[in-house]
């Protein structure tokens, strides 16, 4: 299967729901050819409206448009929509619980060449804080296809997370997305992995490479971050031992939520690969995956030093 | 506009009433901004008993015309008004800002009925403002949105960005008025940080401008009329105001901004309106 990134497929289900839901709006910030919203405003022009570089009133107008029955989707990249305008999300979306959804294309540090100031490795911990709010980060094309229209069905603001590096598929159209639900994607006994979004597929990779090695490792995908499924956790908390792998930095994602989860209800060792705190760096998409630890050998590493404590 | 006498003997009585409330409230709750309060209660009375097409008994009907607060401290004057109208019953207003209370102190759309914006963070409220107008254009419907800004408030680069684009989509159906007061919290607006000339500033960005006596309600009235005829543009009206208004010991004091009167000042102050 070739790789698509998940920003292709939110254009593409944005455009088939528009035929659908007449509600839908879709605003953007100067950037509809690289979040996609280009396809939408292509085929419903009336119901675009490009806001220019300014997602404070990206936000605000959203909610406005909300506030009389629209379902407005507010595209631009996460540093900017979960970062630039965060209080925006938090005051005039959140709080009054508007029915906006904010779709936050170019996440994690595979957005590459552009470097730190584009790399958003901080917006699920941001999202997630915020009461009503749900947060979901899909892991391949299919599952942000699904999700979209998940959102889009969805009373409440809702945080989807698309990157733009083209990422393994994972899921088929036989796989149905439930907000809140996560999946096991393989059973195993010695270890488990959970993974979110671009993650997905070096998890299942480092399944693989722990198998060679006489371990077997469960793999399972969270996608929806916030509310987060309390029972897989628990699920693979019966391995004995948890690795959790994510495109954010280590403080406030998905490892973090996790731990939440296992501190309260069944204390499970853990290890977190994630961005280690740190800010990226201009590079190739790969080539930053492997610098900053973000590669199936590393999950795999991580399993094998938590069996090693065990 | 001219006014029958006794049209304008309603809404004078009227907005004592409002500001009546005001200094109670705050005096009850110990705490809120009466000076922003006071200076917008003639337009906020003008708004809601001249102008405004709603409908209490039905707070979320689709063709109702929309207001938002955006300089949402003013809270204690919009509670009033919309208490006075008859969204709630009076006896919340002596509620303001306690635990459990519908009027929490800054205006929550969740929890009061009559509010169509949560805001209180302030530069928030146009851009709202703008989804409401555009929504209205997109589905065809002839209500209008009002927004109140204070003069302070413009400081906030989100308002230019919001500006911008009421001017871009050409929101003939939003009007925006600024309470322009000329005090903010640390001191007159020309010494913190001068946003002044605000009616160049937004005519610059595309608006049509109109300058007022903001306490006179044949001004407020005729601005409002001549917004509703003016054709592809947003119409700002730059309401002079004075802080503190008809409370002859806030008026124009930097200090009344976010100090409730003590039961005593209140007393001075009912006696005084």
């Amino acid at each position: 299967m070739p790789k698509v990134a998940t920003r292709e497929a939110y254009g593409q289900a944005l455009a088939e729901l528009g035929e659908e839901i007449k509600d839908i709006v879709v605003l953007d910030a100067d950037l509809s050819k690289s979040t996609k919203t280009s396809v939408f405003a292509k085929k419903f022009p009336e119901r675009f409206f490009n806001m220019g570089i300014a997602e404070q009133n990206l936000m605000g107008t959203a909610a406005g448009l909300a506030t009389c029955g629209k379902i407005p989707f507010a595209s631009t990249f996460a540093i900017f929509a979960a970062g630039r305008a965060f209080e925006q999300v938090r005051n005039s979306i959140c709080y009054p619980q508007l029915n906006v959804k904010i779709a936050a294309t170019h996440a994690g540090i595979t957005v590459g060449e552009d470097g730190a100031t584009h790399q958003s490795v901080e917006d699920i911990a941001l999202m997630r804080t915020i009461p009503h709010m749900t947060v979901i980060n899909p892991a391949d094309a299919e599952e942000a296809k699904q999700a979209v229209r998940a959102a889009a069905l969805h009373k409440g603001p809702v945080y989807l997370r698309f990157g733009r590096h083209p990422v393994e598929t994972i899921f088929d159209e036989n796989y149905k997305f439930e907000i809140g639900k996560g999946v096991i994607l393989k059973e195993g006994k010695d270890v488990a992995i959970i993974a979110t979004g671009v993650m997905v597929g070096e998890a299942l990779k480092a399944a693989k490479i722990l198998a060679g090695e006489g371990i077997n490792a469960m793999v399972v995908n969270i996608s929806t971050i916030k509310p987060i499924d309390k029972e897989v956790i628990l699920k693979a908390a019966g391995c004995g031992a948890i690795v959790t792998a994510e495109e954010h930095n280590i403080i406030g994602g998905l490892g973090s939520a996790v731990a939440e989860v296992l501190a309260e209800e069944k204390p499970t060792p853990i290890k977190r690969i994630g961005i280690a705190d740190e800010f990226g760096q201009s590079g190739n998409p790969d080539e930053l995956l492997k610098i900053y630890h973000l590669t199936a050998e590393d999950i795999a590493k991580a399993a094998k030093e938590l069996k090693g404590k065990n | 506009m001219n006014l029958t006498n006794e049209k304008l003997q309603e809404l004078t009585f009227m907005a004592r009433t409002i500001r009546r409330h005001i200094v109670e409230m705050t005096a009850e709750a110990g705490s809120g901004h009466p000076g922003g309060s006071l200076s917008c209660s003639d337009i906020l009375t003008a708004l809601y008993f001249n102008v405004l097409r709603v409908d209490p008994k039905r707070p979320a009907w689709s063709e109702r015309d929309r207001f938002i607060l955006s300089k949402g401290h003013a809270a204690p004057a919009l509670y009033a008004v919309l208490a006075e109208k008859g969204y709630f019953p009076k006896e919340e207003l002596m509620k303001l800002r306690k635990t459990g209370a519908m009027l929490q102190g800054h205006p929550d759309m969740k929890g009061t009925p009559g509010l169509d914006m949560t805001t209180g963070s302030l530069g928030q409220g146009l851009s709202a403002a703008n989804g409401m107008a555009l929504a209205g254009k997109l589905d065809k419907k002839d209500y209008r949105v009002y927004v109140l800004l204070g003069d302070g408030e413009t400081e906030e680069g989100q308002v230019w960005e919001a500006a911008m684009a009421s001017a871009h989509y050409k929101l003939d159906n939003l009007t925006a008025f600024v309470d322009h007061n000329g005090l903010q919290i640390d001191g007159p607006i020309t010494q913190v940080m001068s946003p002044e000339k605000i009616q160049d500033k937004f005519k610059a960005f595309g608006w049509h401008v109109i300058d007022i006596d903001g306490h006179d309600f044949n001004q407020i009235l005729e601005a409002v009329e001549e917004a509703k005829n003016t054709k592809d543009k947003p119409t700002v009206i730059v309401a002079k105001t004075v802080k503190g208004k008809g409370v002859p010991f806030m008026e124009n004091i930097v200090d009344w901004h976010g100090k409730a009167p003590s039961k005593e000042q209140a007393e001075e102050a009912l006696k005084a309106l």
